[in-house]
């Protein structure tokens, strides 16, 4: 076996020096009766060669995105990835260590660890963030949950345009956790008043921008409400590269800042591994989970990093702890970091202009088709269409033409009675031959 | 030639030294203006921002393509890692990641596809988690599975979930509210029990380091939900009573969750299932070798006893003759709900899979008996050297020691541990586990070869003469010639500073 370095002579030699005849004699602590007697229902092992062979062909059974007019949106999105950035991830250095355990010799991770949080704090406009979390959802329930330790509450109230996943995973955390949950009605044209929901009881509001339909809204008003009955307002974001052109929630009030980071440096990938963001005010510090890194000196002062305030972290505090997160999103942190830096201020800003001006221009191709009508006032890169007939089938139905339209809302929101809604996404990766095969598609499917 | 350039303040002029080159943060080499992702303007159209266009600048440095590629190609070379040496971090299983798992997992067909395309443009990538699922319940002997948690502690949520809601169902979730976790478990399982309002109760291992039947009778009544066993242990020991420690359990109505960090001594060799265990999660980052990437992405499927199976979380996979669908709703079924965003760590999934069909099930379970074999050869070859908590007793993929053997030497745990940085190794996992006084657990795992385990030792022993000649600085010094010398923890924690600001 390619992968196994010892010979049957070095096992043997290795058996001796034990003083064992079979290595089975090593598994002696196990009831004998557990000990696998014949072999499993599994193949033998393949050759390289074979596993590529095998793997290729189950890969040739899916529409990649670039093989396809592609519009896929709702909480992943299809952007360019600059080359160097999966070239420098998979330097062995950084793909192949583990959790910097030995900071002296973990500086390479404690360093772009830092450089991303700083990042991620400028992004948000917040003053602190974390290094990462599992994804953009796990870190929203993570929000609410320091939320209710904050506030000493335990009552989250949930935007009706917070993505429907989001919101699931908050409602199975909170179903378990025992605390409470309530859903707005979804809310296509963010007409909701969430402001109005605030009251003593409530620990946290959390609204999404922009929301799951597209829309994007001030959080200011919201903010203030929430200052004032003393919850905290939790705003999530599913793009981060609309943060290069819009508001950031910070600068609007917001009290923790969450969202999905695979925008930046993390291919689609069928939905992971993404990243986790988590950014907040610097007075809640101790009561964020996850790993944090931080600036210090060496013995003989040179600057250096390590992981810090592991005393609200669970291999110290046990059950006491901040979060039961033991690992956080190392590799794609490593890739947002350096696809953000490559972009910089200007990068950022002109990708994020591409963007929102390609989403307009396929906005406007296809409101111009009768019968189809946009929902949004407001949007980045991606908005509802409200259609004429059965969204899901009508996507099939693309698809099958070899255009991949969008994520029908009754998708994430099956019996909501929007099944007319598709939602649309557009990014720089679209050229002007891909919106008019979209709009020559939708035209020929309706 | 100076002896100890440290004395002495700098030893070079630049700060660098030889090819261990200094980096200063993006920060300070960056500029607003720079770029290394070349983007046209778009032409001029009109905004439908609703009026929120940001206003001030964000303050984010740009590196052009040279810079960035000089940038995080010195921070590489400050990271120790598997490729570079033998990573012996008792109970992380650091083992050989091929660089096969990381090519197919860029397949334009893996890579390149959106967890919410249609499914019918997507069924190469649910044939795949299909398969995925057949290995992993074959290898544990389980009912079912949840591909979706997204790391170990993800996992443990999602079982323990599981036998909530089992009690939930049986009326009984009010009740049942203790969770018995021995005292040498992963901090992640009492944080993920009481994450969910459990209490966990400590059970104590005996003097041989594993839990007895007794132990656990003694702690069993109404109020248990559940135990959360690691095994094999971290102790590195096989949990010898575990076959009775399930049925006790069972048969006072609790669950058995099963910790399966170290799945990697007996896959392929025996089977969970068989040991009575309802839930457990795979470390696929561990036991089949995706790589850990400095701290994650991690993986953490959920393989579930046939009584837990209907609890299993969305989205899960249904297959009707030649198609496969995902169910992503729970209406109308008793799934615990969702845990994730979509489908979990599919580029994970790829990377497991393709080493699984790599080694076949001969070679994993191979594996697993190189990874005791080597285990053993370890604590053979330093066991007249070092000391052991439990005694001289025959362990799994990994092989605990204790630090008695350094008394009177002025030496600490963490010095000998910086010392091993200096001789070019990662040390071992050190003061984990917590019931073990100066813990330093070893894991070689079956990367090794002969070799390489040999000259381990070698350097082992040659510290351990060198601390008891008395030979301190060597250690207390520690580490000399790594990126940094020993970091000042205290100072960072006192006084975090967890973004760069200008000076």
């Amino acid at each position: 076996m390619r992968y196994l370095p010892l010979t049957q002579e070095d096992r043997a030699q290795m058996r001796a020096a034990i003083g064992v005849a079979d290595v089975d004699e090593l598994y002696a602590d196990m009831p004998a009766e557990l000990l696998l007697d014949g072999p499993l229902d599994l193949p033998r092992g393949k050759s390289e060669m074979e596993v590529e062979r095998l793997l290729g062909a189950m890969a040739q059974r899916n529409l990649a995105a670039s093989r396809a007019p592609f519009f896929v949106g709702a909480g992943a999105y299809k952007h360019h990835i600059p080359a160097s950035v999966d070239h420098l991830i998979q330097r062995s250095e950084f793909l192949t260590s583990y959790t910097p355990y030995q900071p002296e010799i973990s500086q390479g991770t404690l360093q772009y660890l830092f450089e991303f949080q700083t990042q991620v704090a400028m992004l948000t406009g917040m003053e602190i963030a974390n290094a990462s979390m599992y994804d953009g959802a796990t870190a929203c329930a993570e929000a609410a949950l320091m939320a209710h330790r904050v506030a000493k509450r335990r009552k989250a109230v949930l935007s009706g345009g917070l993505h429907p996943h989001y919101a699931e995973v908050l409602r199975t955390i909170s179903h378990f956790s025992g605390d409470e949950v309530v859903s707005l009605a979804p809310d296509v044209l963010a007409r909701e008043d969430l402001a109005a929901t605030v009251d003593e009881s409530v620990s946290c509001v959390i609204v999404q921008m922009p929301d799951v339909f597209g829309n994007l809204r001030d959080l200011t008003p919201l903010a203030e409400a929430c200052r004032r009955h003393g919850a905290l307002l939790i705003a999530v974001f599913t793009e981060a590269v609309s943060l290069g052109l819009v508001t950031p929630p910070g600068e609007m009030g917001a009290d923790i800042v969450v969202g999905e980071g695979q925008s930046l440096g993390n291919p689609l990938s069928f939905g992971g591994p993404y990243l986790g963001l988590f950014a907040t005010r610097q007075a809640y510090l101790r009561q964020m989970p996850g790993r944090l890194c931080g600036e210090t000196v060496d013995a003989d002062g040179r600057r250096g990093y390590v992981a810090t305030l592991s005393a609200r972290e669970q291999h110290i505090r046990r059950d006491k702890a901040t979060s039961n997160i033991c690992t956080n999103s190392n590799l794609c942190a490593l890739a947002f970091s350096i696809h953000l830096s490559l972009l910089g201020e200007a990068g950022l800003r002109r990708l994020a202009r591409v963007n929102h001006a390609n989403a307009v221009n396929l906005a406007d191709r296809l409101a111009r088709i009768a019968g189809v009508e946009i929902l949004n006032e407001s949007f980045f890169n991606e908005f509802t269409l409200r259609l004429p007939r059965d969204a899901a089938r009508l996507v099939e139905q693309m698809a099958e033409a070899g255009v991949l339209a969008g994520v029908p809302v009754s998708r994430l929101l099956p019996g909501a009675g929007l099944d007319d809604l598709l939602l649309v996404a557009s990014t720089e990766v679209d050229t002007t031959e891909d919106r008019e095969a979209f709009v020559a598609a939708l035209r020929g499917a309706l | 030639m100076l002896d100890h350039p440290e004395d002495f303040g700098p030893a070079t002029f630049s700060g660098n030294r030889g090819l261990d080159q200094e980096e200063p943060p993006i920060f300070e080499i960056g500029r607003a203006e720079t770029t290394g992702v070349d983007i046209d303007e778009p032409a001029p159209f009109a905004s439908r921002l609703g009026g929120l266009e940001r206003r001030r600048p964000i303050g984010l440095p740009g590196l052009s393509e040279p810079e960035a590629m000089r940038h995080y190609v010195r921070l590489s070379r400050k990271n120790y890692s598997i490729d570079a040496g033998l990573y012996p971090l008792g109970s992380c299983t650091m083992k050989h990641n091929p660089r096969l798992d990381e090519k197919m997992a860029r397949l334009d067909g893996f890579a390149d596809i959106h967890p919410l395309q249609p499914q019918s443009t997507a069924q190469g990538a649910l044939a795949l988690m299909e398969e995925l699922a057949r290995w992993l319940l074959e290898l544990t002997g389980m009912s079912a599975i949840a591909l979706s948690p997204k790391a170990g502690a993800h996992g443990e949520l999602c079982g323990l979930m599981a036998i909530e809601a089992a009690l939930e169902a049986r009326g009984e979730a009010a009740t049942r509210k203790t969770i018995l976790i021995p005292q040498s478990a992963h901090g992640t399982n009492p944080a993920s029990a009481a994450l969910l309002g459990f209490r966990p109760r400590v059970i104590d291992a005996g003097a041989d380091g594993v839990v007895s039947e007794e132990a656990v009778a003694a702690a069993l009544g109404p109020d248990v939900a559940a135990i959360m066993l690691t095994n094999p242990n971290t102790c590195g020991l096989f949990e010898r009573n575990v076959v009775g420690i399930a049925r006790r359990v069972r048969e006072a109505g609790g669950y058995f969750y099963c910790d399966g960090a170290n799945f990697n001594a007996i896959a392929g060799v025996a089977r969970p299932g068989e040991m009575g265990v309802d839930a457990m999660h795979l470390n696929l980052h561990k036991t089949f070798s995706t790589p850990h990437g400095g701290g994650g992405p991690g993986s953490g499927p959920v393989v579930l006893s046939e009584r837990l199976a209907p609890f299993a979380p969305v989205p899960y996979l249904a297959r009707a003759g030649e198609t496969l669908r995902l169910v992503e709703q729970r209406q109308g079924t008793q799934s615990l709900g969702r845990l994730t965003a979509f489908h979990g760590q599919f580029g994970t999934f790829v990377r497991a899979l393709a080493y699984m069909l790599s080694h076949g099930s001969d070679g994993l379970a191979q594996a697993s008996r190189d990874a005791v074999l080597s285990a053993n050869y370890l604590r053979v070859a330093l066991r007249d050297v070092m000391t052991q908590p439990f005694g001289d007793r025959t362990c799994m993929h990994e092989v605990l020691f204790d630090d008695a053997f350094l008394e009177g030497t002025g030496v600490t745990t963490l010095d000998f541990a910086k010392a091993m940085i200096d001789e070019g190794y990662h040390p071992m996992t050190i003061y984990f586990p917590l019931v073990v006084h100066g813990a330093m657990l070893i894991e070689p795992t079956e990367s090794e070869s002969k070799r390489s385990l040999d000259l381990f030792v070698a350097t082992l022993r040659a510290l351990i003469a060198s601390a008891k000649r008395g030979e301190t600085r060597r250690f207390t010094g520690a580490p000399r010639y790594a990126p940094r010398r020993r970091l000042d923890e205290t100072a960072a924690a006192r006084k975090p500073v967890l973004r760069w600001s200008a000076a």
